[in-house]
Parts: structure tokens; C-alpha cells; sequence
């Protein structure tokens, strides 16, 4: 039997299958359909780059849900998070810079605006881990409730209003050879998660973890610090989020981004993570990504197009609740014809 | 033949290509007890899913009751009769023995609303039919396997089944369990003239109870005969195309040298009381008893997943302290879990996965990222050396068969190099091959200095794999045998005597 099996292929070949393949496809369509059905609005320069802008936001969000997802659990608290961190680092923009404040340069309190932001992304983050693993509650519950306190906090802190500060704006609408900010800083991310799903060990424990994790504990995987440093970092991609957030917006509120969770679970199924874990890859996350972005965009013209008034945001709830049940159902039922296939025949002895 | 239940004829069924079976021919006759014997990959499944309706054939006939169908679905199977009892059992663990049994019957009445009182009489009256006592109101998940299994018999009955399919039914049983539901299967087979069809490969059992017995290999049937025209030998020859011959591990360790594992008054609460023993480099220490006998507590306590109330672990004379696995795995012990399963492992993940887990840790550059060559070498090195039979070891894990899922367990181990090895129910599930080049390999990891510890009820693997045997009973290590004093029949009866 041939055992020589080429580099690549033992990690990516499976995870890099036909699901990858349609997800591509399924984005090209869509924007092949709109591009035709929005003649000169669709694809233009302009649109590009707005849709471009616009897409860190949540996409960058969407990467701490699947993390979290490959190891069967999730976070709801993401976007309580990322708005925690967004008041914080205004507050000390606010605070700290200019006339208005103590009257330090820009270049002193960014880093620390951003610094104070994925530290309090980091407790917030090492919290839920901590009431995960530690004390055992189901993720969905614990997350839920740590959701509501950290934008109980954001309240309590802001009296409710939004802390305004145009200090970041060069962030947000700023580019770098031409390519948005917000869409360097998802690249990035994006890197950072191929990185580490692919080659650490951390990585490959979530999956492991994500799979079975009673195995994952007899085969001496450290499960409590997985999760830990799982829902460490999913705070951490939120504290970033946040800082776009500031950035994009010149403002950081309580509640702000409040339909991103169901955008952004939606975008981690759309893009083939099993959300009862250990399954998932970067490639189709980013797609689901570019998916929902064109689909948002190309909805949100057409809406205007047809019926000119306040229903367009109703009806991109609708949409995306629509679409995430719909992929479910499919989801379901590909893997439902997939197992049809008994799989101890692939691995009828040869001899 | 007049009192013929079911009859397969020239049954051929591929999967992509693939051929599972080829030109099967047998028949079920009414109130006999027949057993399919092959080893993993055999087809004995393929079989029973034709049979059950779940698979469609992809030419021959089946006749059912006189009746020839030229397509069966599920739902056909279970009117004509036949109820497929799964390795799992399909029961609702969250339930209770009585809802189990009775109500599939209610949902067939097409019941709206839950009578208890008849739901109770359903069952208490299926299990008196069995002739066995388990409380009704009991909930399943809590039953012991045993129980469990008669309670899936008692709902098959109540679907007025005329023919049993029992996958491996006695792989989780113990000695005196099987006797239990053997005299079960032979009331209903005389009162009732129910048929029985057994799945196996554990052949002292088949040769017990099977009065027709039929032997697959590679897919097709190698030969049907009645009870007294088989032995041990002929069913292995069948079943393998080769003879395998018993063997013992006559082995004495070096006394001088100190255990590679030494343990002390070691005391768990109830499940182990005062446990002492040594294991020196190279010997094979069986360690049998019932289940609750305390012997997969002394395997957890060892690996740090039983917590220890008082005693002392000495590894090679030194003082241990093994307050979790990750101790144990310090101190260079490994486990290979009772249930391969669910503990052992990552069924989903590739075989590649699954063999790395351990050692993925020094798989790394002097970045910290794992070296994608140096994963798939070693990968590629088990996969070899434990003769993993696989086209590619990036398909998942569950597409193996059972021995060589296993083998992957001890991949997985042998990789990160033990000085001592655990291993509970090792050929558990395994086909009989299988199980053979199991037992030789642990020989030869014993013959490497390792030490190994081998938790089983399985008699002839302890006789012929172990040096020692420790046989246990309610939490106590009561006896000290060796292979080569006793004889199958002497050490079953140790084992079942409470």
C-alpha cells in the first residue's frame, strides 16, 4: 500500500474540500447576479471600497465566533466586548489627548487608548474562559450573561450617550497603498488565524478539543487551558473589533453593532465551521465573509431601489435569519447523504 | 423449506466501486440461533443493514416470510418481523426501562396521550416473557450493559419480532452476563420460535450457542454448516484464510532491577482497597475481574484520572506523585481506554491527527510552529510500523475497522515512547487477525523493556499474552496467577466466583 503521502496534504486536504470549492462559487454568484441585476452601482470603484471599509467590522468579529466554535462552545459576548473596549479607549482619548484633556500628543495616548482596550478585551475574554473551563457552565449560557454585563457596564460607564472623538478617524478611513485600514487590520487577523489553527499547537488542540474532548483529556491535552486561552482570545479579535469600531464610526456606544452576533454566527456556519466543533478553516470563514458583505450590500440597493423606505433594514434581519436556516437545513443534508456512504468500505483491507 | 424465515440470494452490494459483498447466499430459519462469524470488514455488517432495509442491494433476492421484496425499507423489515439490536442497543437513556419498552408500541397504536398504567403492564409483561427482573421505573442511562441488552430483547418483542440481528452482543458483557442473556435467547427461541442471528467473533461463544453457523471473508460466504461441523481451528481458518496458533508468555523479569512501576497500600474509596503491586521492564501483567471488581479503578488510579485516598507510587523506586494524567504522562505512563470510542479517539479526525496528538508538542520549530514534514514522517512511520491499514492517513479515524482503530490508539502512544503502558480491553471489538497481531505486538513491546499492564475479562488473551495475572474482586486484588498453572476453564471460574 502506498503510504507516501505529499506534504500539504494530510492537514489542509480534507478541510480544503468541495465545501471550500462551493463557498467560492456561492460568492461569485452572488456578486456575478448583483453586478448584473445593479448595472453601474454594483461594481464600481466606489462600491468596492465601500464595501471593503465596511467589512472588518464584523469580519474581523466573526473570527472570534469561530474560534470559540471549533471548540464546540461560543461566544455571545463579543459584541458587549468589543463595545467595552471601544468606550474604554475613547475614554482615555478623551481624556488624555489634546485641549480637551490632559493635553498629551496623539502619538502617546493611542497606544495606550489601544492598550487599555485589548486589556479590558482580555479580562472580559479570560473571564468567560474562566467561567467555561473553571467553573463548567455551557458556553452559550455563560457568554450570555457576560454579554450582559460587560454592555451593563458600557452603560453604567457612558450614563448611555456615545463618548465622540474624531482621534481615530485616520485609522478608519485611512489606507495604506491604496487598501482601507480596516481591511489591512482583517487581513492580518486572518493571517494570525491561519497561523495558528494550522501550525500550533494551540490550534491543533482546539481541534482535538473541538472533536471529542474526553479523548482530548485522556490523551493528556490540557482542555481547561485550551478553553482559557480560546475564549482569551476570541475577547482579544473583540478588543480589536472595538477599536475599528471607534475607529469607523468616530464613536463608541453601549450599543452599538447589536445584529452583529447573528451576522457573524451565521458568516462562521455559512463558512463551514461545525458548530458542535473541530471542524473549520480560515479560507471558508473569509469567504462567508465576502458572501454576506456582497449579499448585505447588493440587498440594501435593491431595497432602495424597489421600495424606497425604512423596510430595507427590516428586511436584512430577515435575510440573514432566513439564510443561516437555510444553510443549516443544506448543511444537514449533504452530510446526511455524505454518511449514507459507509466509510469502513474506503478502508477495506487490501490484502 | 417450509420453516424457512428469511432467505438471501446471491446478495452482491458495492460502495463506490468497492465490492462489500459478493454473491452472498444463506437463509434464517424460524427458532434457530445463527451466528454470522467474520472478522472486521468482512461484510458482517453490510449484511445486517440488507437485511434491516437500511442498505438496498445492488442485485440477488430476498424473500421474507414467503414473501420476495424487490425493494426493502426499514419500515418493511420491521412489519415482516426483523429487529435489529445495534451495539449501542438505541435505547433513550434519559428514560425509563418501562418507557423504553413500551412505548414504540404506543407511537405505533398512534396514542395521543400517555397511559402509564398500560405502558407499565407493556413492559412488565415483556420482561416476564424474558424471565428477568429489572425495576421498571429505573431509568436506562443508569443500567449496567447487561441489563441494557435484555431491556432492548424485551423491546424488540414487543414489535412482534420473529427474527433478532444481535451486533457483537457480548463484546461489553462479562462471563456471568453472557450466560444470562445465552438463557434468555434460548427460552425465546424455544417458547416463542423466535430466530436469533448473532454477530460475533469472539468463536468460544459462537461455538456455545450457534446451531447454524455461517463464515464470511472478504464479502462473500466461505461456508454454512450446523453446530458440531465447526471447532475453534475451522472457524479461524474460515474467517482468516490462515491458521493462528495459541501461544504463551513464559517470561521471568530481572528481579534485580527495580519495578518500572511499584504500588503500595494504595486505597480509592471503595473501588480499591489496599492494592499492591509491581511491574518490572518486559513482563505483561493481566489484571481481570468483573465489572465493579475495582480493575478499570486501578487502571484510572495509575493514570490519574481516579483520584487516591492513601498509598504510594514508586516509578522506578522513586516517589511519585500522579495527582492527574498529565502526571502520569510525565512519569512515562500511557492508557489505552477502555472505550476506544468515545476515550480513546478523534473519530472524526484524520488518522494523521489522531497518531500526533501526543507528540505534536516536539513536532515544532524554533518558532514554535509545527513542522508539517516532520508530523506527516512520523505519521508515516506508525502508520508502517503498527501496519495501519489505510489508503491515506489524512481520512478520518472512524473509516477504520475496529483492530486497526486501534492501532491508532497505540500509535498514538508508542510515539511519545512510554516505559509503561496501560492497556484496558486492547482487542475489544478487534476481529480475531487483528487481535493476534495485537497480542504479538505487545510482546514485542514488552520484549523491549516496556512493561505493560493489561486490563481484561477476555481469558484465552490473558493465558496467552500475560506473564502474570492479577485477578480482583470487589476492589482487592485476591489472587496472583500464572498462565502457565491454570487453564481457561479454572481461571473463568476465579473470574465469575463473587
Amino acid at each position: 500500500m502506498d503510504q507516501t503521502t505529499s506534504r500539504k496534504s494530510i492537514f489542509t486536504r480534507l478541510s480544503f474540500d468541495f465545501y471550500t470549492l462551493r463557498l467560492f462559487i456561492i460568492a461569485l454568484v452572488i456578486f456575478t447576479a448583483f453586478s448584473l441585476l445593479l448595472p453601474g452601482k454594483f461594481f464600481t470603484v466606489r462600491n468596492m471600497q465601500s464595501m471593503a471599509v465596511q467589512l472588518p467590522e464584523f469580519g474581523i468579529l466573526a473570527f472570534a465566533i469561530m474560534i470559540t466554535m471549533l471548540t464546540g462552545g461560543i461566544d455571545l459576548s463579543i459584541v458587549g466586548t468589543a463595545n467595552l473596549s471601544a468606550i474604554v479607549a475613547a475614554m482615555i482619548l478623551t481624556g488624555l489627548t489634546g485641549d480637551e484633556g490632559a493635553g498629551m500628543s496623539l502619538a502617546i495616548t493611542m497606544p495606550l487608548a489601544m492598550l487599555g482596550a485589548l486589556l479590558v478585551a482580555s479580562i472580559c475574554g479570560l473571564f468567560n474562559g474562566f467561567l467555561v473551563s473553571k467553573v463548567g457552565i455551557t458556553p452559550i449560557l455563560a457568554t450570555l450573561g457576560t454579554g450582559a454585563i460587560y454592555t451593563g457596564l458600557s452603560f453604567v460607564i457612558t450614563g448611555g450617550p456615545a463618548i465622540t472623538t474624531t482621534q481615530l478617524a485616520f485609522i478608519g478611513n485611512g489606507s495604506l497603498l491604496r487598501v482601507p485600514i480596516p481591511v489591512i487590520v482583517f487581513i492580518f487577523v486572518a493571517i494570525i488565524f491561519v497561523i495558528i489553527l494550522n501550525r500550533s499547537v494551540f490550534g491543533f488542540n482546539v481541534y482535538m478539543l473541538g472533536t471529542n474532548p474526553t479523548a482530548a483529556l485522556f490523551s493528556g491535552i490540557n482542555n481547561d487551558r485550551v478553553l482559557l486561552r480560546t475564549y482569551w482570545l476570541a475577547g482579544l479579535i473583540a478588543g480589536i473589533a472595538g477599536i475599528i469600531f471607534l475607529a469607523r464610526t468616530n464613536s463608541a456606544k453601549p450599543d452599538f453593532g447589536a445584529s452583529f452576533i447573528l451576522l457573524t454566527v451565521l458568516i462562521a456556519i455559512l463558512g463551514g465551521v461545525s458548530y458542535t466543533g473541530g471542524f473549520g478553516a480560515v479560507s471558508g470563514l473569509v469567504l462567508a465573509v465576502l458572501s454576506i458583505q456582497f449579499l448585505s450590500t447588493g440587498l440594501n440597493m435593491l431595497m432602495l431601489m424597489w421600495f424606497p423606505s425604512s423596510a430595507a433594514i427590516f428586511f436584512r434581519q430577515f435575510a440573514w435569519g432566513g439564510l443561516l436556516l437555510g444553510v443549516m437545513v443544506l448543511n444537514y443534508y449533504t452530510e446526511k447523504r455524505r454518511d449514507r456512504q459507509p466509510a469502513s468500505i474506503q478502508s477495506k483491507d487490501s490484502s | 423449506m417450509a420453516n424457512e424465515f428469511l432467505n438471501l440470494t446471491g446478495i452482491s452490494k458495492s460502495f463506490a466501486g468497492v465490492h462489500a459483498l459478493r454473491n452472498v447466499d444463506f437463509s434464517i430459519e424460524r427458532g434457530r440461533i445463527h451466528c454470522l462469524v467474520g472478522e472486521n470488514g468482512s461484510g458482517k455488517s453490510t449484511i445486517i443493514k440488507i437485511i434491516a432495509g437500511v442498505y438496498e442491494r445492488d442485485s440477488g433476492s430476498i424473500v421474507i416470510n414467503g414473501k420476495e421484496f424487490e425493494k426493502l425499507s426499514p419500515i418493511d423489515a420491521i412489519r415482516e418481523g426483523i429487529q435489529v439490536i445495534y451495539q449501542d442497543f438505541s435505547l433513550f437513556p434519559n428514560l425509563t426501562v418501562a418507557e423504553n419498552i413500551a412505548l414504540n408500541q404506543a407511537l405505533r397504536d398512534g396514542r395521543r396521550f400517555v397511559n402509564w398504567r398500560h405502558v407499565h403492564s407493556i413492559a412488565a409483561d415483556a420482561l416476564a416473557q424474558i424471565e428477568v427482573d429489572i425495576p421498571l421505573n429505573a431509568t436506562v442511562g443508569e443500567m449496567s450493559v447487561a441489563n441494557k441488552q435484555l431491556i432492548a430483547i424485551a423491546k424488540a418483542l414487543r414489535q412482534q419480532a420473529q427474527l433478532i440481528i444481535m451486533d457483537e452482543p457480548t463484546s461489553a458483557l462479562t462471563g456471568r452476563e453472557i450466560k444470562v442473556l445465552f438463557s434468555v435467547i434460548r427460552k425465546l427461541q424455544e417458547r416463542q420460535s423466535i430466530a436469533f442471528l448473532f454477530v460475533s467473533h469472539k468463536l468460544d461463544e459462537v461455538l456455545e450457542i450457534s446451531e447454524t453457523t455461517i463464515v464470511i471473508r472478504n464479502g462473500k460466504t466461505v461456508s454454512a454448516g450446523e453446530r458440531g461441523e465447526y471447532d475453534g481451528a475451522r472457524l479461524i481458518y474460515d474467517m482468516t484464510g490462515h491458521t493462528i496458533t495459541e501461544k504463551v508468555y513464559d517470561f521471568e523479569p530481572d528481579l534485580s532491577q527495580p519495578p518500572l512501576i511499584k504500588v503500595e497500600n494504595l486505597n480509592a474509596g471503595a473501588a480499591l482497597i489496599d492494592i499492591n503491586l509491581a511491574l518490572r521492564a518486559g513482563e505483561i501483567v493481566g489484571v481481570t475481574g468483573l465489572l465493579g471488581s475495582g480493575r478499570t479503578e486501578l487502571a484510572l488510579a495509575l493514570y490519574g484520572m481516579l483520584p487516591i485516598e492513601s498509598g504510594r507510587i514508586y516509578i522506578n523506586n522513586k516517589p511519585a506523585v500522579i495527582r492527574s494524567n498529565r502526571d502520569a504522562i510525565a512519569h512515562g505512563i500511557g492508557y489505552v481506554p477502555e472505550d476506544r470510542l468515545s476515550e480513546g479517539l478523534f473519530l472524526e479526525q484524520s488518522i494523521a491527527r489522531n497518531v500526533v496528538v501526543r507528540t505534536i508538542d516536539g513536532l515544532r520549530n524554533a518558532l514554535g510552529l509545527t513542522i508539517p514534514q516532520k508530523i506527516s514522517e512520523q505519521v508515516n512511520q506508525w502508520v508502517n510500523a503498527l501496519r495501519i491499514k489505510t489508503p491515506d492517513p489524512a481520512l478520518p479515524v472512524k473509516t477504520l475497522s475496529g483492530g486497526n482503530q486501534q492501532r491508532v490508539v497505540l500509535a498514538k502512544w508508542l510515539a511519545s515512547n512510554p516505559g509503561i503502558m496501560i492497556l484496558n480491553g486492547p482487542t475489544v471489538g478487534v476481529d480475531i487477525g487483528s487481535k493476534d497481531e495485537l497480542h504479538d505486538l505487545m510482546k514485542k513491546l514488552a520484549g523491549e523493556g516496556m512493561g505493560l499492564l493489561v486490563i481484561s475479562d477476555d481469558i484465552p488473551e490473558l493465558l496467552q499474552t500475560c506473564n502474570r495475572v492479577l485477578l480482583m474482586r470487589h476492589g482487592r486484588i485476591v489472587e496472583e496467577i500464572k498462565p502457565k498453572d491454570t487453564n481457561e476453564g479454572e481461571l473463568s471460574s476465579k473470574l465469575i466466583k463473587d
